[in-house]
């Protein structure tokens, strides 16, 4: 059983839904009992940076303690944003911390929000990325981004006027700053690839 | 760099999808869910699904619609006929859209593009104007309501400028003199408004063959072009439009 932080925020349905389309045993959850049984976690997002790690609030802890038992975690979009360091958007605020790096908006001179379907090219040592090929389009929308600053991180980047960084993966630590819930067969593809890890795993 | 899209559009009543000739003689083209999930699992970049009954009672009927899209289709897609209100569109995306659009309640409260931009942020708000050539004034076009049954005496080039001042994420332009008639779209009015506003513009309207939607693109400067009639009955597929489109030089998510 996958969980997915449920905090009250847009798009987790359609995160579970897509799940649920793979045939994945999903629950949306923040009992920290039910965390504890989970494969692995998804951490969804929308929203402002801020307004989403103060609605996430007590659930934060459950993700660090899963993070640091070696459970995958997923986060998507902002949510990915919230496995770094710290964000500028509407002020600083701290993030989860689990990757060292920060979000910061995205420079000027490019269209904001960044919408839409963007070439990523996909390095073939991400497990996210299994059997995907070399480079595949994902939707994106959002208008900061993560400049991870770990050592330890793989990084896979798309071309949006500069090299923006679109997923990382820190050890049992996995993001993506586009939406796979909504990004086609693709997409569900990613979901997939991190369902069978989190089951590879157990 | 960005795709441009390709965004099959399924115009719905009472529960079903139907097409028509410049808003006129109704064809039949399926289930939207069924038609929705079809789209999503061969290629296409968004949906836009098309209440055109909007009575009072089709409300609830396209919000159950609208849950069951969102559980079969995995790419964005938009919602909009007959919507009147902030809580409408809340509701709408409460329930899986990614944007709502507007149209003739948008030209009788303006406001509601702001309100809605500031609520839900610029990129969920669509602003959807059927145009048509004005016989008075060449070169221009009028701005239709309700369904494209009452002409106003907007210019849709200032009305475009407009939305996107007050906030809309989006134009979604349709012709209604090329609507269905599979005789290309409109572009010199896509060409219009695309010169005028720096947000994106869809162009609706007239796709018959392939070269069309390259003309929109490349003439009329849309970001992305919607279709119906082409794709719903057959003529071609998603990836048939996407090969094409990439086989002459533009970018393309294949």
């Amino acid at each position: 059983m996958i969980v997915v932080i449920d905090y009250n925020i847009g798009n987790v349905r359609s995160v579970c839904n897509a799940f649920r389309h793979i045939g994945c045993d999903i629950q949306l959850s923040r009992a920290p009992d039910t965390v504890e049984r989970a494969l692995g976690l998804v951490l969804p997002g929308v929203a402002a940076f801020g307004y989403a790690i103060e609605a996430l609030g007590s659930a934060a802890e459950l993700v660090r303690q899963a993070a640091a038992a070696g459970k995958p975690v997923l986060g998507i979009c902002v949510g990915y944003q919230m496995l770094f360091e710290e964000s500028s958007e509407y002020g600083p605020h701290q993030g989860l911390g689990l990757v060292k790096g920060k979000v910061v908006a995205l420079p000027a001179g490019q269209v904001v929000p960044h919408m839409g379907w963007n070439r990523v090219d996909l390095p073939g040592d991400m497990d996210l990325f299994s059997d995907l090929g070399e480079s595949k389009h994902f939707y994106f929308a959002h208008s900061y981004y993560a400049q991870p600053g770990d050592e330890r991180a793989k990084v896979a980047y798309t071309d949006y006027g500069f090299a923006l960084p679109a997923a990382i993966q820190k050890d049992n630590i996995y993001g993506v700053q586009f939406h796979p819930e909504k990004s086609g067969r693709q997409g569900l593809k990613v979901l997939q690839n991190f369902y069978d890890l989190c089951r590879r795993r157990a | 760099m960005l795709t441009k899209r390709i965004i099959p559009c399924l115009d719905v009543k009472d529960n079903r999808v139907v097409k028509g000739v410049n808003f006129l003689n109704l064809r039949d083209a399926g289930d939207p869910v069924e038609l929705g999930a079809r789209y999503s699992d061969t290629g296409a970049d968004e949906l836009v699904f098309l209440d055109i009954t909007a009575t009072i009672r089709s409300r609830k009927t396209i919000v159950d619609m609208v849950e069951r899209v969102a559980k079969n289709v995995f790419i964005p897609f938009t919602v909009g006929g007959g919507v009147q209100s902030v809580e409408q569109i809340d509701e709408l995306l409460r329930s899986g859209a990614e944007k709502v659009s507007v149209n003739t309640a948008a030209v009788q409260n303006p406001n509601l593009i702001a309100e809605a931009a500031r609520r839900f942020g610029n990129q969920c708000v669509v602003l959807a104007i059927d145009a048509r050539r004005s016989k008075a004034r060449p070169g221009h076009w009028q701005v239709c309501v309700k369904a494209g049954s009452e002409p106003t005496d907007l210019d849709v080039v200032e009305w475009a400028a407009h939305g996107e001042e007050l906030g809309a994420g989006e134009i979604l332009l349709t012709s209604m003199d090329a609507d269905g008639t599979l005789a290309g779209y409109d572009n010199e009015l896509n060409k219009a408004v695309s010169d005028a506003v720096n947000i994106p513009v869809i162009a609706s309207g007239g796709a018959g063959n392939l070269d069309h939607l390259y003309d929109a693109i490349t003439l009329g400067g849309a970001d992305a072009v919607l279709m119906a009639s082409i794709t719903h009955f057959g003529d071609f597929t998603i990836t048939q439009m996407k090969e094409h489109l990439r086989d002459r030089g533009l970018p393309m998510n294949l």
